[in-house]
């Protein structure tokens, strides 16, 4: 079966935009031909600096023949109506039509079959449009012509036919630009006419053009070349994926060359010279064995060049050279000045036009770093100083070039100007963790800090009302409350996340953090369910809260068992007291413990059944409620009107266990909680067995309808089963 | 090494003259720096008017660049607040246009089949001039030399047809070829000894004294002054053009190129807060963009210009 090769040669498109690219056609093309019936085999797209190509495998040399089918009037209809049918239908005579017979009777049907056209010439129509509205990220026109390219579009090749067969070449022109069976090579290299007839030979042609097609082999090409280079030297390629991505993207012939630099730049921090020579020279640095640089740098030319690299070589040592003395000269000019003198200069950086400069936002940073500190174990006057200095680099030369250095010069400074390690340690970490795989701070002065940074954006941004929505989230405020989460976990800190938030937009904002801490739990592999069955621990069933509120004090019936009450949401508890007995669920540690002990109790036969008859109960609860009213039968069980065994043996089992969950909740164990639940299983089965909860005497469902509803209370002291699944 | 002082790896004026000789033969008009202080080639309005309209056009010089903020007394040896841009228009871009750059690069010296000479991603825009165009940076053995832009749209008019646009670094670009790490040690003048004059010669006292003037001495008040006058002078002969048909679209964009020069003085005596300098910014683009549209009614810009009917006196 015949193939379809595609090659767009134009002048260079930038490394990024490449990869996409060549998706984006092998999709465009593809879709267009099989939404015409030619379906295919297998198709492969590749991209270059200069061109896109694409191969289509197994198309069929022509569509398929379509046959159509129409329906026209009944047999003996008027003359008009068969008329208006053969002139439709495109027949000669009534004749050529065949009767089809259904319920209704017999009807004229013209039959006709639409011969496929042939697949060349399908493509010739498809691909002007595709090429004329290519989704580039950005397009340009040129000279005078109209086409849109991503740069200069020169030539097309466009052929079509099978291994046996001399391929045609697909016609069609788009912008000025004819497709033939012309392709050029190297640009110094083979810069001259190559003629194409088929994929294979395409390659190959390539090839002796110093061309190499597919990204994957130069990708390849290039890291074993430059591993090879660095071991004979008895170094390590310092690996770096995104790099041999953009230098693939940059050459198509890579040849790999090491240069050096004087051994006494090595003075300046490492990331710094990596950085220079990365974001400058887009070339790799080296480790000798011992782990520290090298002086090496490994550089990817897109030349063979005549005298082996030597030029090459020569010209990018001084460029290196010249970045690095840039680099050495913001180092020891930074030096100059300590940091705590570049905090003036924050006064004329803006952070966001509604949340002021970066001198008022440290300003607040280090307000909440000093709160934050006892409760985290830092030395409050280390988390101010770190808190005040954590963005005084900002400022200095190296950030201004390197802007991807942040806090880590800030470091590296401080030590240099002898400050506290702990403080200097905090100028780097307080931005981590920056993504989901980022380590998390550990030490207290950066917990402090890094919490205050980033509590302070969120907070600052939930302000002025900027909250992420959809895919949109400008300011990274997901990620960072993703921090605030991890720090918090990671290192078991007991915070009341309302205390810390400022009152306006606490709740909101703790909603948030209880979604990122959902997401968090997910990933880790725990059910979205208990997350939201914890997070809504100790609250009384939502209608019943208004009424606490405006009684102002315990729950009815709630304070005699010592089972915990409904908060009230609009004073929430400050401080770090547990959190078992009221509060908002806003320790983030203390939720994900309750977390665990529910998924230990559920994966037991008595948490199983527990759960099960919870579920009876409170959907017993719920229609009686209906009818007689919420909070109807919150009030407290009157013992003398138990009469069967089962009531009387459930009952006393709570006058055990509710007070057993409370206090080990209130001492935030909440496994002993869960167990304490969990021996209520064998009452809880034995009660719904045996007893008819809506008996007729009225006095006795009520109060067997307030065992069930004491029952409720007493889960709910570890979390709201009513939001488990199950 | 050649002994040819005219040869551009000998001298920078060897490199001046041999690009201009290059693209002299490519069928450019030379022509001169522009008489007025500009941040860059691209301000020259054989560039910027000339990119407008459908006439074709095709020109080489040497601009003069200043950017007072890049000053640093004369003490960095690579950075200047005055420098040399080589700035070639071509328009419309012709198709061997990469060609001809790289043929340019071979005419100073720079063997293709020995220099590794890579064209990579940099999109150009001047918020000033209400341009953008796509293009490249061109790197020699890793070094930049020159940018390489077709323009899209100047003074917020689509070009059409497009220009290409190429400016050489010449500073860079002889340094990299006279083998010279300090920008003010390249040889001048191709002579040797007593003869010889340096790049650090000609210039560094004039960089010493203008970061002077641009960091601590230039006139605030007197360069708000002089930035309001440029942009009301600006708008006042757009509109007695308009009112008369009789255009003055040059003398127009030399007071929009005044505004924008005093608007860098201002940037660089650090009196210009975040959002003033966006409204700056926004006020020159909006005197270039009636240039421009100016431009287009004149002769030069292609209109059908008919015979003025407004007296000749």
């Amino acid at each position: 079966m015949p193939d379809f090769l595609l090659e767009l040669l134009s002048e260079e498109i930038p490394a990024r935009m490449q990869a996409r690219a060549a998706d984006d056609l092998r999709r465009l093309v593809t879709d267009a031909l099989v939404e015409r019936g030619l379906t295919y085999e297998g198709a492969k797209a590749f991209a270059t600096p200069r061109r896109l190509a694409l191969v289509v495998v197994g198309l069929p040399a022509r569509q398929p023949d379509r046959s159509e089918e129409r329906k026209g009037p009944r047999v003996g209809a008027p003359e008009k109506a068969l008329e208006g049918f053969l002139k439709a239908a495109g027949l000669a005579s009534i004749d050529e039509a065949v009767v089809q017979s259904d319920p209704k009777g017999d009807f004229y049907v013209a039959r006709s079959v639409k011969p496929g056209r042939a697949t060349a010439e399908v493509i010739s129509e498809i691909m002007p449009a595709i090429i004329a509205g290519f989704p580039w990220p950005k397009s340009m026109r040129w000279g005078s012509g109209t086409l849109r390219w991503v740069r200069p579009l020169h030539s097309i090749v466009a052929t079509f036919g099978s291994t046996q067969e001399e391929p045609e070449i697909v016609r069609f022109e788009v912008g000025g630009v004819a497709s033939g069976d012309v392709t050029r090579g190297h640009r110094v290299h083979a810069p001259g006419e190559i003629r194409v007839r088929r994929f294979d030979d395409y390659v190959d042609a390539l090839q002796k053009a110093h061309v190499v097609l597919d990204a994957e082999r130069r990708r390849d090409m290039i890291r074993a070349d430059a591993r090879t280079l660095a071991q004979a030297q008895n170094l390590e390629l310092v690996e770096d994926e995104a790099l041999v991505d953009e230098v693939a993207g940059l050459v198509e012939w890579p040849v790999v060359l090491m240069g050096a630099f004087e051994e006494e730049f090595l003075e300046v921090p490492e990331e710094v010279i990596r950085a220079t020579i990365r974001a400058n020279q887009k070339c790799f640095v080296l480790r000798r064995a011992d782990g520290r640089l090298a002086n090496r740098f490994i550089l990817v030319a897109n030349l063979e060049a005549a005298d082996g690299g030597a030029a090459i070589i020569h010209g990018n040592q001084r460029v290196v050279r010249a970045r690095l003395s840039d680099a050495r000269f913001f180092w020891e000019t930074d030096k100059k000045t300590p940091l705590a003198d570049r905090l003036e200069k924050l006064k004329s950086i803006t952070f966001h036009e509604k949340l002021g400069t970066q001198h008022e936002r440290v300003e607040r940073i280090e307000r909440l770093a000093r709160e934050l500190a006892p409760l985290v174990g830092a030395d409050p006057d280390k988390a101010g100083q770190a808190a005040r200095l954590a963005k005084a680099d900002l400022v200095t030369e190296m950030v201004g070039e390197f802007p991807e250095l942040q806090g880590l010069m800030g470091r590296y400074y401080a030590e240099a100007e002898g400050l506290d390690a702990d403080v200097a340690a905090a100028l780097e970490e307080h931005y981590r963790p920056q993504g989901p795989s980022d380590r998390v701070p550990t030490a207290p002065v950066s917990i402090a800090v890094a919490l205050a940074d980033k509590i302070d954006t969120l907070v600052g941004f939930w302000a002025i009302d900027e909250k992420p929505t959809g895919s949109k989230d400008p300011y990274a405020l997901r990620r960072a409350a993703l921090g605030v989460v991890r720090i918090i976990l990671d290192n078991g800190l007991r915070l009341r996340l309302l205390s810390i938030l400022g009152a306006e937009v606490a709740l909101d904002l703790l909603a948030f953090f209880a979604d990122r801490l959902k997401v968090q739990l997910r990933e880790q592999g725990a059910r979205h369910d208990l997350v939201d069955a914890a997070l809504a621990a100790g609250e009384l069933p939502p209608p019943l809260r208004g009424r606490v509120g405006v009684a102002g004090g315990a729950g009815p019936g709630a304070a005699a068992d010592g089972e915990p009450t409904a908060p009230s949401l609009t004073t929430p508890t400050p401080g770090p007291s547990p959190q078992g007995g009221g509060g908002q669920n806003d320790d983030l540690v203390l939720i994900v413990r309750r977390v665990e002990a529910l998924g230990k109790l559920l994966e037991t036969d008595d948490g199983k059944n527990l759960l099960a008859g919870y579920k009876r109960a409170a959907n017993i609860l719920r229609a009686e409620e209906k009818k007689d009213g919420v909070g109807a039968f919150e009030g407290e069980v009157d013992c003398a009107l138990l009469t069967e065994k089962a009531e009387i043996d459930l009952s006393k089992a709570l006058d055990l266990a509710a007070p057993a969950a409370a206090d080990a909740v209130g001492q935030e164990d909440f496994a002993l909680a869960a167990a304490a639940l969990a021996r209520l299983r064998p009452e809880v089965d034995a009660f719904f067995d045996q007893v008819t909860v809506n008996a007729p005497d009225p006095a006795l469902r009520a109060n067997r309808l307030k065992l069930l509803a004491r029952l409720r209370r007493a889960t709910r002291a570890l979390a709201d089963f009513d939001r488990i699944a199950g | 090494m050649t002994d040819d002082p005219m040869s551009p790896k000998k001298s920078f004026q060897g490199l001046i003259l041999t690009l201009q000789r290059f693209w002299a033969e490519q069928g450019c008009v030379i022509l001169q720096p522009y008489d007025m202080e500009v941040g860059a080639g691209t301000f020259h309005p054989a560039t910027t008017l000339r990119a407008l309209g459908p006439r074709p056009w095709k020109a080489a010089y040497v601009q003069p660049s200043r950017r007072p903020k890049d000053g640093r007394y004369g003490e960095n040896p690579n950075r200047f607040q005055h420098y040399y841009q080589f700035q070639v228009i071509l328009k419309p871009s012709p198709e061997n246009l990469q060609e001809l750059y790289l043929y340019s690069l071979k005419a100073l010296g720079l063997d293709p089949t020995v220099h590794d000479v890579r064209f990579v991603e940099d999109d150009w825009e001047s918020p000033t001039l209400g341009a953008w165009g796509l293009g490249w940076e061109c790197w020699c053995d890793g070094m930049e030399v020159s940018q390489f832009t077709y323009f899209q749209q100047v003074a917020g008019v689509d070009c059409n047809p497009v220009s290409g646009e190429l400016t050489y670094g010449l500073e860079r670009l002889a340094m990299y070829i006279q083998g010279v790490d300090r920008g003010f040690d390249l040889n001048f003048n191709g002579r040797d000894g007593a003869e010889k004059v340096t790049y650090g010669d000609v210039f560094r006292q004039a960089e010493q004294e203008y970061s002077r003037f641009n960091f601590e001495n230039a006139d605030v008040e007197l360069l708000k002054r002089h930035f309001q006058d440029a942009e009301q002078e600006c708008k006042a002969l757009i509109e007695a053009g308009e009112a008369d048909g009789r255009l003055m679209a040059m003398p127009a964009y030399d007071q929009a190129i005044k505004a924008s020069h005093a608007f860098n003085l201002l940037d660089a005596r650090g009196v210009i807060s975040v959002t003033e300098r966006q409204s700056y910014i926004l006020r020159v683009r909006d005197l270039a963009k009636a240039c421009g549209a100016a431009w287009l009614k004149t002769e030069a810009g292609g209109a059908a210009v008919p015979l003025p009917l407004a007296g000749r006196g």
